[in-house]
C-alpha cells in the first residue's frame, strides 16, 4: 500500500518538476554545452542563417497585346557559401491563362507551374521567364499574376550541425587576441570592483546600524543604485562624467580644482605624481571599477547589516564594562562576526563582477582599455561577427568560473555552511 | 589628555561644518549661482571657532538660545565671505550650522574628559559624514537625471551648471522633453512592451515555479538534492556565456525580435532563484495543514492552490516583485534580440536612443527617469518584500 502510495508521490512530483527542468535545461544548460560545439566551428554571423531559395516576381508587357506577358523571376540562393540541394518551385497561374515555350526543368498541369531546378550553388542567382498567354484572348490583369507569390523549397545543410571542426579559434583566442592583457583587465575589475563594495558596503552598514534617526529610510535610499535598472544609471553617469559639457568636470573646473577637463570614461592612462614617484593608473577602468562599486556596494550593506544586527547587543555591553575602545569593539566583536559573510559575498560579488557585460558595455564599450572577457564575447561575436571565436571565449569563461566555485568550495565552502 | 581630545574636537566637527557647508554650496551653484570659490580654509577656521565657543560656554546658557545664537553670529561671518550670495542660501547655511551645533549638544569641557573619547568623536563624526557622503553620493546622479530632463538643449549649453527648473514657464514647456520622445520616439509602445514582459515574466515564472518549489520542498523522489543543489550552481551562470548559442538557436527559430523569445528567456533564467525562494518559505509551512487538505480528499493541485498559495503570499509577493524588477531592468538580451524598434523595450530604446549622437541629452534622461520611476516607486512602496527578496536572491542581480 505505502509503495503504490510512494510512487504515486514519485509520479506527483516529476509532473510538478518537469516543465520548469525542461525550461531550465533548454535555455540554460544547453546553450552552455552549445557554446563548446560552436566554439570548435569557424563560424561566421552571417552564416548562422539556413541558406533558402529565394525568388522576386516581376510581370513586363511584351506588345501592345496585352494578353500576352512576360514573368521574371529573379532567382537566387540567400546564402554565400552554401549550395542548397533539390530545388523545387511552384506558383500558379488564374484561369485561361497558360504558359508558351516552357523552359524544359517545368511543367505546367492543373493552372500550376512545377520546376525542378536541381541544385543550386552558393550565390547562385538567375534570371527565369516564362511568357503567359490567355487562352481565349482576353486582356491579363498584371495585378493579379503579381499578387501570386512562388513558393520555392529546398535542402541545405545546417551550418551549425555540420561535423567539421577546427581549433583556430582557441589558437586566435590565446595568440591573437592580447589574451593577458585581456585577462589582467577582467581581473584588475573583478578584484577591486569586488573589495571596494564590499568595504563600502561595511561602511555603510555599520552607519545604518548605530541608532540614528530614519534608518530605514537610510537603508532604503542606500538600495537604490541597486535597484535602478542599469541603462538609466549608466547613462547618467557617463553625462556626469563628460569632458565636454558634463557636470563633475564642469564643478571642477569651476571651483578651480583641476585646470582642464578630464575625460574620465576616455582616457587610457593618467599619470600621478605621489610624493615624487610618478605612476601611470588605468582612468578609465578606474572610473568603471568606482561605478560598479557604486552600484553594487548595496548588495553587501543588505547583508551585512542584516549580520550585524542579529549580533547580541550583551557583546557590546560586557565590551563596555570592560572598558573598551570602540575601535577595539569592532575589531574583537563585530568584524569576527562578519567574516563569514563577508567571504560569501567576496565570491558572489567575484563571480557577477567576473561575468559583468552592461556596465562596461554602456560605459566605455570596451574601449580605453576597458575590455573584458565578457565584452570580448560580445566584441568577437558580434562586432567583428566571428561567432566562432567568440564560443571559444564564453569557454574561457566557463572554464574560469568552475575553477573560482572549485576553489571557494575547497576553502570556505564548509565555513558557508555554518552561517 | 583633554587638551589633545579638545583639539581632536575642534579638528573633527569644523571639517563635518566644512564638507556640508561645500556640498550645500555646491548645491547652490547647479542652481545658477556664480560661485566660483569653495572657501574652504576661512570656513574651517571660523568652524572651529563654532565648535570652541560651542564648549567654552557650556551649560551657562540655554541650549536653544546658544544653538540659535551662535548660529545667527556664524551666519553673518559667512555672509562676509560670500557677499554676493542671495537669502535662501544664507538661509540655507543658517539651518545647516543649527543642525550642526544640535549635533554638538552632548560635548562639553567635562565630557572631553572620558574614556576614549577622541575614538568617540572620531566615530561619532564620522557616522555623521558617512550618512551625509552616501546619501549625497547615491541621490546626486538620481538628481541631475531628473533636472537634466527638465532642461532645453540651449539652457544647457549656456550654462552647464544651471539646473534651476523656471516654474514660470508652462508645464507644456517644462514637460517637452516628454512629450517630444511620447510622440516622436514612441516611448508609449516601448512601456507598453516592457510591462507586457516584465508582467508576463512573473505569470510564467510562478506558474512554473510554484508547483516545483513545492515538490522539491516537500515530496520525495529521486534526483531531488541533485536537483536542489544545482538550483543555485546553473544560477551562477552568466547570461553572457548563454548569449551565442541563444542568438543563433533564436534566428534559426524566428525568435529574434519577438516578445515570445525574451519571456522564455527571462523565465528560464528567474526561474532558479524563484524556486529557491519558494521552497525556503514552503517547508516553514507546518506540514498537518497539508494533511488535513490530503484528508479531505484533495490531490496536489487541490493542495497547492487551497492551502499552499493562500498561505504564502507573502513570499510570493517578494518573488514577484523580485522577478519582475530583474525583467523590466535587464538589458543584455534585450539588447542582443531586439534589432528592430517595432519590439523594443525601455531599456534597450534608450540605449537605441544614445546610440544617434545627435540626440539631445534631455530626451535620454527623460527616457531614464521613465525607466526608472517604475521601479524605484515599487521598490518603496513594497521594501519590505523587495528586501527579503533581494537577500535571498543576492546570488543573482
Amino acid at each position: 500500500m505505502s509503495d503504490s502510495l510512494s510512487k504515486l508521490e514519485k509520479r506527483t512530483a516529476y509532473t510538478l518538476v518537469l516543465p520548469a527542468v525542461l525550461l531550465v535545461f533548454a535555455i540554460v544548460l544547453f546553450p552552455i554545452f552549445a557554446n563548446v560545439w560552436i566554439s570548435f566551428k569557424d563560424i561566421e554571423l552571417k552564416d548562422i542563417r539556413i541558406p533558402e531559395p529565394r525568388a522576386k516576381k516581376i510581370v513586363k508587357s511584351i506588345s501592345e497585346n496585352q494578353s500576352e506577358l512576360k514573368i521574371i523571376y529573379k532567382l537566387r540562393n540567400s546564402s554565400l557559401i552554401q549550395e542548397i540541394r533539390n530545388v523545387q518551385f511552384q506558383d500558379k497561374l488564374p484561369t485561361n491563362v497558360s504558359p508558351i515555350n516552357l523552359d524544359p526543368r517545368c511543367n505546367f498541369q492543373s493552372k500550376k507551374i512545377i520546376c525542378n531546378f536541381g541544385n543550386w550553388q552558393a550565390k547562385y542567382r538567375e534570371n527565369f521567364e516564362i511568357i503567359i498567354q490567355s487562352n481565349n484572348g482576353e486582356i491579363i490583369d498584371k495585378k493579379i499574376i503579381k499578387s501570386q507569390k512562388p513558393i520555392l523549397s529546398g535542402k541545405a545543410d545546417n551550418p551549425l550541425l555540420t561535423t567539421n571542426f577546427t581549433l583556430e579559434n582557441f589558437k586566435k583566442v590565446f595568440y591573437e587576441n592580447n589574451f593577458v592583457e585581456l585577462l589582467l583587465t577582467t581581473f584588475y575589475f573583478t578584484f577591486f570592483g569586488t573589495v571596494g563594495a564590499i568595504i563600502f558596503g561595511i561602511l555603510a552598514a555599520q552607519l545604518v546600524n548605530q541608532n540614528i534617526q530614519g534608518r530605514t529610510y537610510m537603508r532604503g535610499i542606500l538600495l537604490f543604485p541597486y535597484v535602478g535598472p542599469v541603462v538609466a544609471l549608466a547613462y547618467t553617469w557617463t553625462l556626469l562624467l563628460d569632458p565636454n559639457s558634463g557636470t563633475l568636470n564642469a564643478l571642477l573646473v569651476n571651483f578651480n580644482i583641476i585646470e582642464q577637463p578630464i575625460n574620465l570614461l576616455g582616457q587610457k592612462y593618467i599619470t600621478m605624481s605621489i610624493l615624487g614617484f610618478e605612476f601611470k593608473l588605468r582612468l578609465a577602468l578606474t572610473t568603471v571599477i568606482f561605478f560598479e562599486i557604486w552600484r553594487y556596494f548595496p548588495l553587501a550593506f543588505l547583508f551585512i547589516l542584516a549580520r550585524l544586527q542579529a549580533i547580541p547587543q550583551s557583546l557590546y555591553e560586557a565590551a563596555e564594562v570592560d572598558g573598551a575602545s570602540p575601535i577595539q569593539k569592532f575589531i574583537h566583536i563585530t568584524l569576527p562576526q562578519i567574516t563569514a559573510i563577508i567571504s560569501i559575498l567576496f565570491m558572489i560579488r567575484f563571480i557577477w563582477n567576473f561575468n559583468k557585460f552592461e556596465d562596461i558595455f554602456l560605459l566605455t564599450g570596451g574601449a580605453s582599455g576597458t575590455r573584458t572577457l565578457p565584452i570580448n564575447v560580445y566584441q568577437q561575436g558580434f562586432a567583428v561577427s566571428d561567432i566562432g571565436m567568440g564560443s571559444a571565449v564564453s569557454i574561457v569563461i566557463v572554464m574560469l568560473l568552475l575553477s573560482f566555485m572549485i576553489i571557494y568550495f575547497r576553502l570556505i565552502g564548509k565555513r558557508a555552511n555554518e552561517v | 589628555m583633554r587638551f589633545k581630545s579638545l583639539a581632536i574636537f575642534l579638528i573633527i566637527s569644523s571639517f563635518f561644518l566644512t564638507c556640508i557647508l561645500s556640498i550645500w554650496k555646491i548645491m547652490a551653484t547647479l542652481q545658477g549661482l556664480s560661485f566660483t570659490n569653495l572657501n574652504v580654509t576661512p570656513i574651517f577656521l571660523i568652524g572651529i571657532l563654532l565648535s570652541l565657543a560651542f564648549v567654552l560656554i557650556g551649560n551657562k546658557i540655554n541650549h536653544l538660545i546658544k544653538i540659535f545664537s551662535l548660529s545667527f553670529i556664524f551666519s553673518i561671518l559667512y555672509f562676509y565671505l560670500d557677499e554676493a550670495s542671495p537669502y535662501w542660501y544664507i538661509l540655507g547655511v543658517f539651518l545647516i550650522t543649527l543642525f550642526f551645533t544640535n549635533k554638538l549638544k552632548k560635548y562639553s569641557i567635562q565630557s572631553l574628559k572620558e574614556d576614549f573619547i577622541s575614538e568617540k568623536i572620531i566615530f561619532d563624526f564620522i557616522t555623521l559624514f558617512g550618512i551625509v557622503f552616501f546619501t549625497f553620493v547615491i541621490l546626486f546622479p538620481f538628481y541631475i537625471m531628473l533636472v537634466t530632463s527638465f532642461k532645453t538643449q540651449i539652457a544647457l549649453l549656456v550654462n552647464p551648471l544651471d539646473f534651476s527648473l523656471d516654474f514660470t514657464k508652462s508645464l507644456t514647456e517644462l514637460f517637452k522633453s516628454y512629450f517630444v520622445i511620447f510622440e516622436t520616439y514612441n516611448f508609449g509602445r516601448y512601456i507598453l512592451i516592457s510591462s507586457v514582459v516584465s508582467i508576463g515574466t512573473v505569470i510564467v515564472t510562478l506558474l512554473f515555479a510554484i508547483p516545483a518549489a513545492y515538490a522539491v520542498a516537500r515530496l520525495n523522489f529521486f534526483g531531488k538534492n541533485f536537483l536542489s543543489t544545482s538550483i543555485l550552481i546553473i544560477y551562477m551562470f552568466p547570461a553572457i556565456v548563454l548569449v551565442i548559442p541563444l542568438y543563433t538557436v533564436f534566428s534559426q527559430l524566428g525568435l529574434r525580435n519577438s516578445i515570445f523569445g525574451l519571456l522564455i528567456v527571462y523565465t528560464a533564467t528567474t526561474l532558479p532563484v524563484a524556486i529557491y525562494m519558494l521552497q525556503g518559505y514552503f517547508k516553514s509551512i507546518p506540514k498537518e495543514i497539508e494533511d488535513a487538505g490530503i484528508m479531505d480528499g484533495q490531490n496536489w493541485f487541490g493542495i497547492i492552490l487551497k492551502i499552499i498559495i493562500p498561505l504564502s503570499l507573502p513570499a510570493i509577493a517578494s518573488v514577484a516583485l523580485y522577478v519582475f524588477m530583474i525583467a523590466w531592468n535587464e538589458f543584455l538580451f534585450s539588447l542582443m534580440f531586439l534589432d528592430s524598434p517595432k519590439s523594443f523595450t525601455l531599456s534597450r530604446a534608450i540605449q537605441y536612443l544614445s546610440g544617434d549622437a545627435e540626440t539631445p541629452r534631455q530626451y535620454l534622461m527623460a527616457g531614464s527617469v521613465i525607466v526608472t520611476l517604475p521601479v524605484l516607486f515599487i521598490f518603496i512602496y513594497f521594501e519590505k518584500y523587495l528586501v527579503s527578496g533581494l537577500t535571498a536572491g543576492s546570488v543573482k542581480e
